[in-house]
C-alpha cells in the first residue's frame, strides 16, 4: 500500500511536468491554431540554460538556474512568434511546418555546440534526497515538480481570468476576428501567449532533467517529451487548460502504474508508453474532441 | 492529345472541371496541365537514362559527389543515390496523402518500419526465401494500414495527425522492446544475406541494388501518376480543396481517404524493403523514429507538395545534401574554420532546417513552385498566366 502512495506521487509529479509543457501548447493552439512542434526545443533550451547557470554561476544557487530556464524558454518562444509565425499569419499549415523546421535547426545547433552526449546539471544536495512520510520515502524532486505544476496552474488561471491580456486571450480563442473588430491588438496577445508557453516549457525542461532524467540534459530530450505532451493536449481537448491539467495527471498516472505493476517483465519496458497511446485512442474514439475540448 | 490519364477519367469529368480551377495553390500550372506532354516525356526519359547509366561510367567528377572518392560509379556515391531513389519514392507516396488529398499524417514512418523490419525478420530470423518474405511483409503492411487507417480517419486535421503520430510511436516502442528477440531492440537487426539471390550479394550487388532502387522509384512514379490522374485522383483533389463540397457532390470521403492512406502506406512499406536490401540493417532510430516522418514531410514540402516531380526532387536534394554536408564537414580544410562558422555548418540538420524555413517563408511552393514561377516568367509573352490563388494553402 505504501509503495502505491510513492508511485502515485511519482505519477502526479510526472503529470505536473506534462502539464507545464501541454499548457503552453494548448494555449498557443487555442488562440492561434498553431500546433507548435518547436515546443520541444524550447524545453531543451530551457534545460541547457539552467545547466549553464548552475555550472558557471554556482553562487547564484538553484533558483537562478530555474529562473534562467524559464527566461530562456520565454525569450526564444517570443522571438519565434515575431520572426517566424507572424509572417505566415493566415497559413496554418505553413506555421506548423516552420516550427518543424525550427526544431530541426535548433536541435542540430545544440548537437553541434554541446555534442549529442548528455551534460550533467549541478543540483543542490536536498534535491536527490528523500523525505520520509508515514514510513514511505518520497524523492524531494517529486515535490518540486508537483509544486511547480500547481504554481503554474494557479498562475495561469489567475492570468487568464484576472488580467487584461488573459481576457484578450480567452476572447481571442473564442472569436479572433471579433476581438480584432473591437480594436484590440490580438497580435501582441500572440507574442504573450508564446512567451508564457515558452517559459513554462523551459521550466519543464529543467525540471524533467533534474527530477526524472538523473540531472542530465541532452539535445533531443525535448522532442521525446513533446510527443507525450501532444497526447496530453489531444486527450484534454485542444485549447483547454483545465482539460490539459486533467489529462496530464491521467497520462502521468497511467504511465507509472502500468510501468511499475505490469512493465517489469522482459520485453515489456515500453508497456507504460504503449498504454498511454491506448488511452489516447480510446478517448478519441469515444470523444473525438477530447475531454474538455470545444465542439469542432 | 489523349493521355492514359484522360482515358481513366471517365464519369468524373464534371468534377475535373470543378477541381481544375483550384488545383495546387502555390503552383497553379504545375503537373495538372501538361503544356507540352511530349517534351516532358522526353525530358523524363532522358533523366532516367542518365541515372540508369551512372553505374557504368567511372568518370572522375570533382567536388560534387557525396561518396568519399570522386569517382562517379564508386560504391559510396551509388549507395547515396540509391537511398535518394528510395526516399524519393516514399516522399512521392507521402505526397499522395499530404499533397494530393490534403491529409497531414505524422505516422508515415510506421509503414516504412513494417517494410524494413518485416523483411528483416522474415529473412534473417525466420530464414524465409526472398519472395514469400516480400509477399508476407506487404500483406502485413496492408492489414495494418487498413486497420489503423480506418481508426485514424475518424479524426480530421490535427486529431488525425496526432493519432497517426501516436500509432507510429507504439510501433517504435514495440521495436525497442524487442519482443521474442525479433527486432534486436535498440541496436537493430542486421539482415542475413543467406537466402538472397546472388545478384543482390557480393561485389556486384552495389550496382544491382542501385538499379533496383531506381526501378522501384520509376514504378512508384508510374503508379502515382496513373492514380492521381484517374477519377479517384480527382476526388482526392476535391477532398483536399473542400471535403464538404466533395460530400455534397455525392462522394463519401471515407473510402477515398482510406484509399489515399493505403496507397501512401504501401509505398512506404515497399520502400522499407528496398531500404533494407540497400542498407543491410534495420535500427529503430533510422527506420522507426518520428524524425524519419518529419524528414519525409520536409522532403515533400521542400520539393513542392501536390506535385509529383517536386516531391521526388525534394527527397533527392534532401538525402543528397544530408550526406554531402557530412562529407564536407569531415573534410581536411573544414577544421581550420572558426567555431562560430564551423559548428552550424557541421550539422546537416541545422542547415536543412534553415533551408526549409527559408523555403516556407519565401518560396512556399517549394522547388517545383520556384521552377514553375521561372517557367511562367519565360512564357508570359506567349500565353497569359492563369489566375493564381494568392492564399495557397493545402489544408485548413
Amino acid at each position: 500500500m505504501s509503495t502505491f502512495i510513492a508511485i502515485t506521487i511519482s505519477g502526479l509529479a510526472l503529470g505536473a511536468v506534462y502539464f507545464l509543457i501541454a499548457s503552453g501548447l494548448s494555449l498557443i493552439y487555442g488562440l492561434m491554431d498553431v500546433l507548435n512542434f518547436a515546443h520541444g526545443v524550447f524545453l531543451t533550451l530551457g534545460a541547457y540554460a539552467g545547466w549553464a547557470v548552475a555550472a558557471h554561476l554556482p553562487r547564484l544557487g538553484f533558483v537562478a538556474a530555474v529562473v534562467a530556464a524559464a527566461a530562456a524558454g520565454a525569450v526564444v518562444a517570443a522571438a519565434t512568434e515575431v520572426l517566424l509565425i507572424r509572417p505566415l499569419y493566415g497559413r496554418p499549415i505553413s506555421q506548423i511546418l516552420v516550427t518543424i523546421g525550427l526544431d530541426l535547426a535548433l536541435v542540430g545547433l545544440l548537437e553541434g555546440g554541446f555534442g549529442s552526449d548528455s551534460r550533467s546539471v549541478a543540483v543542490p544536495g536536498w534535491l536527490p534526497a528523500v523525505t520520509a512520510i508515514g514510513g514511505e520515502r518520497i524523492p524531494n524532486g517529486d515535490f518540486l515538480a508537483l509544486g511547480a505544476g500547481l504554481a503554474v496552474l494557479g498562475a495561469l488561471t489567475w492570468f487568464l481570468r484576472r488580467t487584461r491580456y488573459g481576457m484578450i486571450i480567452r476572447a481571442g480563442a473564442e472569436n479572433r476576428d471579433m476581438v480584432r473588430a473591437l480594436g484590440i491588438d490580438v497580435g501582441r496577445a500572440f507574442t504573450v501567449v508564446f512567451a508564457v508557453g515558452g517559459a513554462a516549457a523551459g521550466l519543464a525542461g529543467l525540471l524533467n532533467s533534474v527530477v526524472f532524467s538523473g540531472a542530465l540534459v541532452n539535445p533531443t530530450q525535448g522532442d521525446q517529451l513533446l510527443i507525450f505532451a501532444f497526447i496530453v493536449v489531444v486527450i484534454g481537448g485542444l485549447g483547454s487548460i483545465t482539460g490539459s491539467a486533467f489529462a496530464a495527471v491521467l497520462v502521468g498516472l497511467v504511465q507509472v502504474y502500468v510501468t511499475f505493476y505490469a512493465g517489469t517483465g522482459a520485453g515489456l519496458a515500453q508497456l507504460g508508453n504503449v498504454s498511454v497511446v491506448l488511452v489516447l485512442a480510446i478517448v478519441l474514439l469515444v470523444r473525438p474532441r477530447g475531454l474538455l475540448g470545444r465542439a469542432a | 492529345m489523349t493521355t492514359p490519364q484522360d482515358a481513366m477519367t471517365g464519369v468524373l469529368g464534371r468534377l475535373t472541371q470543378l477541381t481544375q480551377r483550384t488545383v495546387p495553390g502555390p503552383e497553379p500550372s504545375a503537373g495538372r496541365t501538361p503544356a507540352r506532354p511530349r517534351g516532358r516525356a522526353a525530358a523524363a526519359v532522358a533523366v532516367v537514362a542518365v541515372f540508369a547509366l551512372i553505374p557504368l561510367f567511372s568518370l572522375i567528377v570533382p567536388w560534387v559527389l557525396p561518396g568519399p572518392v570522386d569517382v562517379l560509379n564508386s560504391a559510396g556515391t551509388l549507395d547515396v543515390l540509391g537511398l535518394c531513389f528510395v526516399f524519393a519514392a516514399i516522399a512521392l507516396g507521402y505526397d499522395v496523402l499530404f499533397g494530393f488529398t490534403g491529409m497531414l499524417s505524422f505516422g508515415q514512418v510506421l509503414y516504412f518500419a513494417i517494410g524494413a523490419y518485416g523483411l528483416d525478420i522474415t529473412l534473417s530470423v525466420w530464414n524465409w526465401p526472398l519472395l514469400p518474405a516480400v509477399v508476407v511483409t506487404l500483406a502485413a503492411g496492408l492489414v495494418v494500414t487498413l486497420l489503423l487507417g480506418a481508426i485514424s480517419l475518424r479524426g480530421t486535421g490535427i486529431a488525425f495527425a496526432m493519432v497517426t503520430l501516436a500509432f507510429a510511436q507504439v510501433g517504435y516502442y514495440l521495436i525497442e522492446d524487442n519482443p521474442h528477440n525479433l527486432t534486436g531492440g535498440d541496436t537493430g537487426l542486421v539482415m542475413s544475406a543467406a537466402r538472397l539471390p546472388a545478384a543482390l550479394v557480393g561485389v556486384a550487388s552495389t550496382r544491382n541494388l542501385y538499379w533496383l532502387a531506381l526501378a522501384f522509384l520509376i514504378i512508384v512514379y508510374a503508379v502515382v501518376w496513373l492514380v492521381t490522374g484517374s477519377s479517384t485522383g480527382r476526388v482526392w483533389l476535391a477532398i483536399r480543396e473542400s471535403e464538404r463540397r466533395a460530400e455534397v457532390l455525392g462522394f463519401r470521403p471515407f473510402p477515398f481517404k482510406l484509399a489515399s492512406f493505403t496507397l501512401s502506406s504501401l509505398i512506404a512499406t515497399a520502400g522499407g524493403m528496398v531500404y533494407l536490401l540497400l542498407v543491410g540493417t534495420a535500427s529503430p532510430d533510422a527506420v522507426a523514429s518520428t524524425t524519419v516522418t518529419i524528414s519525409i514531410l520536409v522532403m515533400v514540402v521542400l520539393g513542392g507538395a501536390g506535385t509529383r516531380w517536386g516531391a521526388v526532387a525534394g527527397a533527392m536534394v534532401y538525402v543528397y545534401l544530408q550526406q554531402y554536408l557530412l562529407k564536407i564537414a569531415a573534410g581536411p580544410s573544414f577544421g581550420a574554420l572558426p567555431a562560430v562558422v564551423r559548428v552550424p555548418l557541421s550539422q546537416p540538420s541545422f542547415l536543412l532546417g534553415a533551408i526549409f524555413i527559408l523555403f516556407i517563408l519565401f518560396a512556399p511552393g517549394g522547388i517545383a513552385g520556384l521552377a514553375s514561377r521561372v517557367a511562367a516568367r519565360a512564357t508570359v509573352v506567349r500565353s497569359p498566366k492563369p489566375p493564381a490563388d494568392p492564399q495557397g494553402e493545402l489544408v485548413e
